[in-house]
Parts: C-alpha cells; structure tokens; sequence
C-alpha cells in the first residue's frame, strides 16, 4: 500500500481538549520519531473531530483517505512508526478511515464541516474545502436578499433564546445610523458547552466570514468578537485568524474588493458568567462594570456605544456562510417543527464518549446520550441529565425520549440553550444541585434586580436548612414561594431561569430533598 | 511558571497610553496591566482614569467587578480548578476535598504567603474530558488527585521541584 509520496501528511489536533490529554506531547514525539528515521512528514495541527474520548486522535492521510489512531500517547508513537502507520497499516489504536467512523457516519455536518479537516489557520486550505463561498454569494446579492435569505432558512439564535436571526438582522437593516456594530458572543460561560470554542479553534475563518456577511448586510463597519478569558488556546487562534483575514483582505477597508469596509476585533471577557447576556456584554465592551441593561431599547437599535448592534452567538454567525452558499431552502430542510436546520450538540459529564455532533434538530436525547454516548463513563446507571448549562433543568431518564428541539423541551419546562448535555450518574445528591444553582446565582449576578441579588443568596440558605432537615415541608414551601418570585420579578435569564434547574431537581427528585440529614453540612 | 515585572508607574504609563485609543479600552488595559505585572496595582486606577476621563470610582468599580483582576501580586502559582455541573459529574468536589485534607490546600482561601492558590472557575470549556484545570495558560483534562496535588507543587524542599 505505501507509494512513493513527497511527504506524510499527519494531523494532530491543536485543539484545547486534545492539548488537555496530551496532543502536544504527541506532536512532538511524531516529529522526532520522524525524524530519527529519516522519513519525511508534514504535520499539521488540525482541529479536533469532535471525539473527545479518542484524543490525542491523530490521523494519517492515505490512498483510502484519512486514517485515524487513538487516543495515542507519546509512549505510543515509536510503535505506531514500527507498525507503519504513515501507510495507515494496522495497529492496536488503529480507528479506521474517519469517513467510515460510526460516530462521524451518523452527523450532519454543516457548520463544523471543516473543523477538524483542515489546517484552521491556512486561508488557502479554508478556501479549498469552500470556505468563502457565502460571502462571495452575499456579495452578488443587494443586502435585503442577504437578510432575507436568512430570514427564510428559518436560523434561530444558537445562544439559548432561539430568537430568529434574521428578524434581528432586518432590524439593524433598517435602522438610520452612521456607525453600525457586529457584536459576536463567544462568552460561551454554560458548562456543558464547547462548540463555540471547538469553532474558533477548528475554523476560526468560518466565524470571520459570518461576521462580514452580516457587516455587509446591514452596513455595518465595525465589529468585536467577546470572548471569554477562560478560552486562551481560542484568543490565539482568533487573534492570528483576524491578522491573516486582515492580510488577505477578507477584513479592512473593502472587504474582498467589494468597496464594504469591516474592521473586526476579539475583546477578551474577565471571568464574568453574566457577561454572557448581551447587554452586560455591551455594557463589557464599553468598558463597564457588565450591569444588565434594560430593554428595551433592543440593542439591534440602541446596541454598543448606543449604536444598532447586531449581537449573535458564535454558532448562528458561523452557520450563515454555509446558508448563503448552499441556499435558504437547503437549510430550512434539516430539522424539525419551528427548529430549523443542525445543533451542534455537546456531550459531557459522566460520558463515556463524550464530544462534539452536529445534527439536524429533532434527535431524541437517548439517542445521543446511548447511542452516541454509550451511558456513562463510572458504568452506574444514568440518574439526571442537564440540558442547556447552569439555567437549564435537570431530566430523568424516563424524559430522554424528547427530541432535541425548542418547543419540545420548552413543553416540559426545559430548555435547549447552547446545546450542551450533562449527564450523572446515581451517586449525584440533587439537593445539592440545587443548592449550587443558587449558590451560582449568587455570586454570578449583576446584582441589579433584589429578586436575583437576594433571592439567590436567601435560596443557598433555604437549601442548607432542607439539607441539613430543619423543618422541611416548610422550607419547600418557601423554596417554592422563593422560585415563583424569582421567576417572575427578576429583570433577566440569570434570576429569572434559576429556579428551572431548582424547581426541576425538586419535582423530579424529591427523595433527594428528604433524605436523613448528615451529621454536619460538608462546605 | 507565569513571571510578572514588579510593579512599575513608568511602564505602567506607556502600557495605558498604547491602548488609550481603543473604543471601550477600559478592559484592555486592565487585561494588558495584569499580563504585565500580574495584578492592579491600587497605583494603576489614577493613571487609566486620568487616561480615559474617567472617575476612579469607575476605574475601580470596573475592577472590582470582574473575577478576573487581582489587586494583590498572585502567587507563584495559580491553578484554575473547574467547579461548574459537568466537572461535578466527574467528582471535582471530592478532588476540593482532597486538596484540603492531603495537601492543606483550601481552595479559594490561600494564605498570603503561599506560592500557590487554587482557585474556583466555572466551566473551562473541556466538559467532555473533566474534570479539568488550567494552569499558566495550560488546559488539562482528566485531572485526578495525585495530578492536582502535582500541579500544585512549585516550592523545592516543600513537595520537590517538578
Ligand atoms: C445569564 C445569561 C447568560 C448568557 N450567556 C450567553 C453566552 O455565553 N453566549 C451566548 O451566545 N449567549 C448567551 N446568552 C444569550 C444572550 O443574551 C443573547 O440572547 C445571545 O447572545 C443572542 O445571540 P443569538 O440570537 O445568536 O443566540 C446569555 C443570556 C443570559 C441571560
Ligand atoms: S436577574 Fe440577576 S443578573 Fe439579571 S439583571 Fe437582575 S440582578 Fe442582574
Ligand atoms: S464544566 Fe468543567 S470544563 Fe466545562
């Protein structure tokens, strides 16, 4: 099987979860090893596939195609070399070709179609596998048909409201101002979730591209991407992306040549969940303390520095070439009811394989979690899942036949958010669950509202006392009193969706907020 | 290991007048002033208030309301120890524990003058291989006891040297 090639082509993820069970190690052994036996590679440093559990996954590039190996470790390299795997031969940790894994055969890749194919910082690699092709469509197009387009692809914000994108978009269209801003949010601050960060690791050039089409669309010419400081790996990768797209003059005074002018910017965030609410966001940006606005005014209107702002998650800017390149309608095809089009759906937790798939909405939560996931990771049975991060509510396992969908979930009093999934096991205790959600609460509110400010803290000590079996049924039935008015009174999510993973753990796992107490509360 | 300048008004002075032109430069700078020395010094908040017509109780406001900025020099060591849902799926609170009762660490509280703290973050965006950690800028996954308390060695003659 091995021809006379100029050079091996092996990938390694650069990615931050592969880095974070020891890619770069194995980079580094690769190319010694190479190295020592005088065989001659071109490693490149891809974006990670998405199956978290195999990392370090390194893959070689054969007659059959990509062939994948791991999780490799640097003690394995020199043996991968002796069972020849730069001809993709056989070897205990040999995956087989990644076109044919079970786990990438089963996804709908759009948005992450290139994440983990290509080089994510070699625009001529992003052009080859297609990349520009939706902005030099939605540059043919007058800018109403470019807001229209999305309109009609039925893309709804992938930041956990699912407002339709391109409803805002018209907005910021409409509106009369001489400065426009495109705000991207990649504060991404919902454990569970990664997709964000994956993207602009993997495919950062996907982002930037998004963010021009919709700066062209409604005459916008500045534009900042807020990312948070957790993210450095990411900062990295989007700061080099924004300096090549600066050179190749895919950003700047005209925009490939088309006379729009888009300067963009990634702002690092400062280790503040409520940051991830687009106004504390805007307020960040400005350079504020991040207190939650009111609205109105939207800020498609009255955005940052006053300015119409159009502010989307990382995910709706980056599905928006895919759109414009391959239509409305193409998009509007995959998914379900009012949830058009793919959800990159994140797995972790208590996981077994956990990661990244994309997939037309509509799957049921089993089939991911099972299917996909394979149970748990400890081998104990599945208790309680977390769907949509810290504000989203926690399920049963008799609930996982839900499909992945807005309404769906939002029927049972869930909700979808960023698309992450949690999973426990039966040694969780979900009182204690809910006393975090407060205890989150508390110290991650603005603290402009007294039902959030107060409530949360009042909830950790309404919890405590449940815990520790001080006069229960009255307790709860403040526990209850202390939800609705948070629910009701709060002037964002952060209070007002509190009581959701609260109410939630209650209802579904009463036993758990009846239990003996013990001897003495642990911290 | 992160190594910081020691505070210094000058270099402070030119790291805020290079930012000054940014719209919203407040969090650039800080960022900018805490990459360089480590923390704010209290010294810091008349410069950029002077520098971008702010009050200082802005200035200081600001600071104070982001996780992030220090207003004392960090130690030699700083680990981010992920404490949000999915890293509680895989027995971060137990690893908090551990910490305590092995190695006399309690997170959160370090003692001023101890080379290293560990610190709560939630969610380092590595849910998948948790529970998770980051130090000096380096993302690490399936961290387990004997790793943290590792990573928490920085001191020859107190744990050896890594
Ligand atoms: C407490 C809170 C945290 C949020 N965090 C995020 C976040 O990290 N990323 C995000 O894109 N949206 C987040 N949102 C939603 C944003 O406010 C906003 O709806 C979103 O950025 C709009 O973009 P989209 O329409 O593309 O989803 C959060 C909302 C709240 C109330
Ligand atoms: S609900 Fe909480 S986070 Fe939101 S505005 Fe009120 S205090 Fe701030
Ligand atoms: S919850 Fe720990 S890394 Fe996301």
């Amino acid at each position: 099987m091995s021809q006379v090639v100029p050079s091996i082509r092996v990938f390694v993820p650069i990615d931050a979860a592969a880095l974070s069970v020891g890619a770069e190690a194995v980079a580094q052994a690769i190319l010694r090893e190479a190295a020592e036996r005088g065989i001659e590679i071109e490693l490149v440093r891809n974006g990670s596939r998405g199956l978290l559990w195999l990392e370090p996954m390194v893959e070689v590039e054969t007659s059959e195609g990509r062939v994948a190996y791991g999780p490799v470790t640097a003690a394995a390299v020199a043996g991968l070399f002796d069972a020849g795997f730069t001809s993709g031969d056989a070897h205990a940790l040999r995956l087989g070709p990644v076109a044919e894994l079970d786990w990438m055969k089963r996804q709908q890749r759009l948005t992450f179609e290139r994440v983990g194919v290509t080089d994510p910082l070699s625009l001529a690699d992003y052009r080859a596998h297609g990349g520009l092709a939706g902005l030099q469509a939605a540059l043919a197009l007058q800018p109403a048909e470019i807001v229209e387009t999305v309109r009609a692809s039925g893309l709804r914000g992938r930041g956990g409201a699912g407002f339709p994108t391109g409803i805002k978009w018209k907005t910021v269209q409409d509106a009369r101002a001489e400065q426009k801003y495109i705000v991207c949010n990649a504060d991404e601050g919902d454990s569970g979730t990664f997709a964000d960060r994956m993207l602009i690791e993997g495919d950062p050039f996907l982002l930037i591209e998004g963010m021009a089409i919709a700066a062209v669309a409604v005459g916008a010419t500045r534009g900042y991407i807020y990312l948070r400081s957790e993210y450095p790996h990411a900062y990295r990768a989007l700061c080099r992306a924004i300096l090549k797209a600066e050179h190749a003059g895919l950003l700047g005074d005209s925009v490939l040549g088309s006379g729009h002018a888009f300067h963009l910017e990634a702002r690092l965030g400062a280790g503040a969940y409520i940051c991830g609410e687009e106004t504390s966001l805007l307020e960040s940006l400005e350079g504020k303390r991040a207190i939650v606005r009111a609205k109105p005014p939207l800020p498609a209107l009255q955005g940052l520095f006053g300015k119409p702002t159009i502010v989307n998650n990382v995910l709706s800017f980056a599905a928006v070439p895919w759109i414009l390149a391959h239509g409305a309608q193409a998009y509007a095809d995959f998914g379900m009811g009012r949830s058009r089009g793919t959800l990159p759906v994140q797995l972790g937790g208590n996981i077994r394989r956990g990661g990244l798939i994309e997939l037309a909405f509509g799957i049921s939560l089993r089939e991911i979690i099972e299917g996909f996931g394979g149970g748990t990771l400890s081998g104990r049975p599945i208790r309680a899942v977390q769907v949509g991060g810290p504000l989203g509510a926690y399920l049963t396992e008799q609930q996982l036949d839900t499909p992945m969908d807005y309404e769906a979930l939002a029927a049972m009093r869930a909700m979808l958010g960023h698309g992450g999934i949690v999973v426990f096991d039966d040694t969780v205790d979900m009182a204690k669950q809910a006393r975090f959600a407060f205890a989150f609460c508390a110290k991650e509110s603005c603290g402009k509202c007294t039902p959030c400010r107060i409530g949360a803290t009042r909830g950790v000590e309404v919890m405590d006392r449940i815990i520790a079996g001080q006069e229960r049924p009255k307790n709860i039935a403040v526990l209850r009193d202390l939800s609705r008015l948070m629910t009701d009174a709060s002037l964002c999510a952060m209070g007002g969706l509190t009581p959701m993973p609260v109410l939630s753990a209650l209802n579904h796992f009463s036993e758990d907020f009846d239990r003996p107490p013990l001897p003495m509360a642990a911290e | 290991m992160a190594e910081f300048s020691a505070w210094d008004r000058d270099e402070a002075r030119r790291i805020v007048g290079g930012l000054v032109h940014l719209e919203g430069a407040t969090l650039p700078i800080l960022h900018a002033l805490q990459e360089e020395f480590g923390y704010i010094d209290a010294e810091a908040i008349p410069l950029i208030s002077e520098a971008l017509n702010l009050s200082r109780a802005e200035v200081h406001g600001t600071i104070s309301f982001y996780h992030d900025f220090r207003a004392e020099p960090p130690p030699r060591r700083v680990v981010k120890l992920c404490r949000a849902e999915a890293c509680q799926a895989l027995g971060c609170e137990d690893l908090v524990a551990h910490l305590a009762q092995a190695g006399g660490i309690a997170v959160d509280h370090a003692s001023p003058d101890s080379p290293v703290a560990v610190e709560t973050v939630y969610c380092l965006g590595n849910c998948a291989l948790g529970p998770s950690a980051l130090v000096d800028g380096e993302l690490i996954g399936r961290v387990d006891a004997a790793r943290l308390l590792t990573l928490c060695e920085t001191q020859p003659g107190s744990r050896g040297q890594r």
